[in-house]
């Protein structure tokens, strides 16, 4: 994921939301082609495809969007896709904006797969992909402090995250029994306070 | 064997936990693909996620190549269903319930409270696979040098992955 995926710019919507036009052909297509050049983080394509280039969405529909795709379990690119298949054409549009972005990217993993099955134990390929591998560590590292400067609201999170690498990496406890014991602390922790309360009732 | 119940199966319990991203699943993912089926080796499994970071599309495709190991094109497409189908129809469901709850005050206190959780999960996927990736002076440099540049820099990361596949050759080519 790149930079520009973690911040998108938040904007003010002006008027009203662009009205979007969008066969379930079109919507298809339009992912197809995602799925077939977003080299190194989708997010950054989606946003030029259907704010930019196809007018499907306005700024703040997609930032909405993106911000449910990631409390979602999921990868961000295949949320996106049904949340906007699902926004221009419901059930048919998410339908087909999820398989176009993900037929690309399959077909070329079968491909990569039998390749790396047959030929991985090359000594030019293992050495190449030591460094890969290296390199995905330091790519997935920069999400993590993307993120962290992202969404974290304070700095008792660092708490939560600690607890959450401590419960998988030292105490080899499972992801789910993880996700759900200090997901329900944090979500606790971040109860909605009287004054969001009173906020929220006006 | 027919190994496509077990594929789906095991990928459609992974899908859940990508919360934040592919990533959080990774820890699980090895326990279940390698220890428990053995359909591939923890080197392989380190080696298809890294390679698919320079895929188009969708960054868990690796997912399809797992599938096409333990049951040939049924097995990856099965993969690939189980895979996307759980989150997709949960992310359609909460699509028009989640507009619904705009003014419930619960709705940003979860978001708020997932948040260092779906990252705290992202990190211990990273820290398993570092495990495998990083073993020594070259490995570290190229993971920190990959991080920094991405925090300085805006750049693609395929190319940086891309970038890390050359270093490798140059740092590990038998002389």
């Amino acid at each position: 994921m790149s930079d520009a995926a973690l911040h998108p710019p938040v904007e003010t919507l002006h008027g009203a939301a662009p009205v979007a036009h969008a066969s379930v052909a079109q919507i298809f297509l339009e992912f197809l082609l995602i799925g077939a050049t977003s080299f190194g983080g989708v997010v950054p394509y989606l946003r030029g495809s259907l704010v930019t280039k196809r007018n499907w969405l306005d700024d703040k529909e997609f930032v909405e969007m993106l911000s449910i795709s990631q409390s979602l379990p999921g990868l961000n690119a295949t949320n996106m896709a049904v949340l906007v298949g699902e926004k221009l054409r419901g059930a048919l549009g998410s339908i087909a904006a999820i398989t176009g972005i993900c037929l690309p990217g399959a077909a070329l993993m079968y491909i990569v797969g039998i390749f790396y099955r047959i030929h991985g134990d090359h000594i030019w390929i293992t050495a190449a992909l030591k460094g890969v591998a290296a390199a995905a560590v330091g790519l997935i590292l920069s999400t993590v402090v993307g993120l962290s400067k992202k969404s974290l609201a304070g700095k008792v999170d660092f708490v939560f995250i600690a607890l959450t690498v401590i419960a998988v990496n030292r105490l080899h406890q499972s992801v789910p029994r993880t996700l759900i014991a200090v997901g329900l602390l944090a979500v606790l922790f971040h109860r909605p306070r009287n004054k969001q309360k009173e906020s929220a009732a006006q | 064997m027919n190994q496509v119940p077990a594929l789906v199966r095991v990928f459609a319990y992974l899908s859940l936990l990508t919360v934040g991203g592919g990533m959080a699943a990774f820890p699980e993912m090895k326990i279940l693909t390698v220890e428990v089926h053995k359909w591939l080796t923890f080197l392989q499994l380190i080696h298809l996620y890294s390679v698919g970071q320079m895929a188009p599309g969708p960054n868990m495709m690796m997912i399809v190549a797992i599938g096409q190991w333990a049951g040939g094109i049924l097995g990856a497409v099965a993969a690939l269903f189980a895979f996307f189908g759980p989150t997709a129809l949960l992310a359609f469901i909460v699509a028009r319930l989640w507009r619904k709850l705009e003014k419930w005050p619960w709705r940003s206190s979860i978001q708020q409270g997932l948040a260092p959780v779906s990252i705290g999960l992202l990190l211990a996927g990273c820290f398993t696979m570092a495990k495998g990736a990083i073993f020594g002076v070259e490995t570290a440099a190229i993971a920190v040098g990959v991080l920094l540049i991405l925090l300085q820099y805006k750049i693609n990361p395929a190319l940086l992955v891309l970038g890390g596949a050359v270093l490798g050759v140059f740092s590990f080519m038998p002389k």
